[in-house]
């Protein structure tokens, strides 16, 4: 509680009760209240309780604005402990306040668009630059195998390919079962439910298969190496790394992407298995196509570039994901935030970069007429 | 059990306060037992160092006061708060009262040092944002920092720094109780030197009661009004410093008598 009354000799200021910071949002308002002029100022505080470096602020701050505006200031009742302390707190006293709030004017938004512009061109620069140091080193560990790490290997290709399996095989299945199930109630309609077959093969071997077993690797590993190469970088192991001799490169980011790249394509392979089944299931229990007759038609009616033009996709979806992954992690800038940030872009990244190339391998197979 | 409690001298008066009080610890990961009925107590006021070899258990004693390891027997009083058992809503309060800063600072990277030290006010206060800035501002003053560094992120700052801001940040809530996790390690003499006296200060200004966890035989003799030794799963000895070569152990007694030692000891009487 504040109470200030005025007599000849200036202005009285009587504090009394706790001035805590816990509960200071009470008496904030007065003391902001209290307006200080050029007479003297008596602060008496000898009904103090309680006082802490928050309340000793508030005291000290309505003292500040008294000597500023010219007042003499004069303390009465003031214990030894809390003179102690109001002098402390008076001494560390800032005259500026901080300034917290920003503000955006429309040239600065200008401003930003550009920077941001300006940096998504060195963005492009620097993944570039580091696909072609990946790629380097995956030559040079191509030539000189017995560089390569083959412990962190293994555990990579477990890690990234063979606990996948369940999900990349379930999410397989469940494609083929819905492409047949959606294809059969349309060529209900022409009486070619036969045709359900290469809709099918074609289909997912062609593109979903494998684009679909890439988008759930991006996902899955792709996120998962951005987060602990970049916690690595947060906790400088990086930097430890380079002063050991040891390539970062060589070391986590070449087992990594090798890992992907065998396992890639099996996990495309067993999606298109399991594609094949479901949708062959579907087709049985819907449409009537028997397993014989289904396995027939795909025989005859599919090529085998149909499921080749899907596998040679593969290796290229598994560099660029485990490229822009590692790539993202090594962008990490010391804090925890940051390791957030650069995961989420290098999954958003990796799964977007992999349609667009889809569809770049879309245009050029059918220039080429496979 | 209880360990050889040395004669005490009382910081102030005759009345003593326990506002830590710990009975009868015991912690234990799987098979491996780090305390076993350990007792301690810390009064109000004063600077109690805790010291020990590497795993005997400081740091974890530490964390088990603070609540963030459950033990598997004993009894914790803080203030006067059953923190292991005692109701929830008093458990809450009771951590209000007491400021940790941890060995590297564990400052939250994505804030600012000035949101760092706001953010137990914006949390347990319904202070205005000008004065919650303003107090932030004034306990970053108050721990040596320039104010230029209220709107850097911790990773812009030197490993002292970070120590110093995360002080700050405990102290943000004007808390009774301060614990200190190793808070000169890793520091230059000076560094360490300067961070001792302005702990000295801000207990003697603040007056605080400090828990500090610590090996540097400079600050024991620089500022702790009394040492804790952990040895042997308990805490072996407590007492005033000076009494500490007294003790008939091997350890403490090649701790308090080593070379480090009297040079240290010779530091702390000059000041």
């Amino acid at each position: 509680m504040i109470q200030s009354d005025r007599d000849a000799n200036g202005v009285y200021l009587r504090v009394s009760g706790d001035l805590l910071t816990q509960s200071l949002d009470i008496v904030e308002k007065a003391f902001e209240g209290f307006q200080t002029d050029s007479g003297t100022l008596t602060v008496d505080l000898s009904k103090v309780e309680a006082l802490d470096t928050g309340g000793a602020w508030l005291i000290a701050d309505v003292a500040r604005r008294a000597k500023a505006s010219g007042a003499t200031v004069h303390y009465e009742g003031l214990s030894p402990a809390h003179s102690a302390l109001l002098e402390t707190v008076a001494e560390n006293i800032s005259d500026d306040r901080v300034a917290e709030v920003e503000h955006r004017s429309f040239t600065d938004w200008v401003a930003s668009v550009g920077e941001r512009t300006a940096q998504a061109g060195k963005d492009l620069l620097s993944l570039l630059e580091f696909l072609g140091l990946t790629l380097h080193r995956l030559v040079r560990t191509f030539l000189m195998p017995w560089r390569l790490r083959k412990a962190a290997l293994v555990s990579q290709m477990e890690e990234t390919g063979f606990k996948a399996i369940p999900i990349v095989a379930l999410m397989g299945f469940l494609i083929g079962v819905v492409l047949a199930f959606q294809g059969a109630t349309q060529l209900k309609q022409f009486g070619a439910e036969i045709f359900v077959v290469e809709l099918i093969s074609i289909s997912v071997l062609r593109e979903l298969g494998i684009l679909l077993t890439a988008i759930i690797v991006a996902g899955r590993s792709g996120s998962a190496f951005t987060a602990s190469i970049g916690s690595m970088k947060v906790q400088e192991e990086i930097d430890a790394m380079r002063t050991l001799g040891l390539d970062p490169i060589e070391v986590l980011v070449i087992p990594r992407v090798v890992a992907l790249l065998i396992m890639l394509p099996i996990l495309g392979f067993i999606a298109d298995l399991a594609a094949l089944i479901g949708g062959g299931l579907m087709s049985w229990i819907d449409l009537g196509v028997s397993p014989g007759m289904f396995v027939t038609r795909l025989k005859e009616n599919t090529g085998i570039w149909q499921f080749a033009i899907g596998m040679i996709k593969a290796p290229f979806f598994a560099l660029v994901i485990g490229v822009v992954a590692c790539w993202q992690a090594m962008q990490v800038k010391g804090s925890a935030q940051s390791v957030g940030q650069r995961t989420t872009a290098s999954v958003v990244q990796s799964i977007f970069l992999v349609i667009a190339l889809d569809a770049l391998f879309s245009i050029f197979f059918s220039v080429m007429e496979v | 059990m209880d360990g050889t409690t040395l004669k005490q001298t009382p910081k102030s008066g005759a009345q003593r306060e326990a506002v830590i009080r710990v009975r009868n610890l015991t912690n234990q990961f799987g098979p491996q037992v780090v305390h076993q009925d350990l007792n301690l107590d810390v009064w109000r006021g004063e600077v109690l160092g805790i010291v020990g070899g590497s795993g005997t258990g400081k740091s974890v004693l530490l964390r088990t006061i603070v609540g963030l390891n459950k033990p598997a027997a004993g009894s914790i009083e803080v203030l006067g708060v059953d923190v292991l058992n005692g109701p929830e809503q008093e458990r809450r309060r009771i951590e209000r009262r007491w400021g940790v800063a941890f060995q590297d600072g564990a400052l939250f990277s994505s804030l600012t040092v000035l949101q760092n030290v706001m953010a137990p006010l914006r949390e347990h206060t319904g202070l205005s944002e000008s004065l919650m800035c303003a107090l932030g501002s004034l306990k970053i003053s108050l721990v040596g920092l320039p104010q230029l560094s209220c709107g850097k992120l911790p990773s812009e700052l030197s490993g002292g720094m970070r120590k110093r801001a995360a002080l700050a940040r405990a102290l943000a809530l004007d808390p009774e109780i301060v614990f200190l996790d190793e808070p000169t390690a890793g520091l230059d003499p000076i560094g360490a030197a300067a961070y001792d006296e302005l702990i000295g200060e801000l207990q003697h200004a603040l007056g605080l009661t400090v828990f500090m966890v610590t090996h540097d035989l400079d600050s024991l003799y620089a500022i702790c009004d009394r040492v804790a030794v952990l040895a042997e799963k308990r805490v072996l000895v407590e007492g005033p410093i000076e009494e500490m070569t007294k003790v008939d152990h091997p350890w403490v007694q090649e701790y308090f008598t080593g070379p480090r030692a009297r040079a240290a000891q010779e530091k702390g009487q000059d000041r």
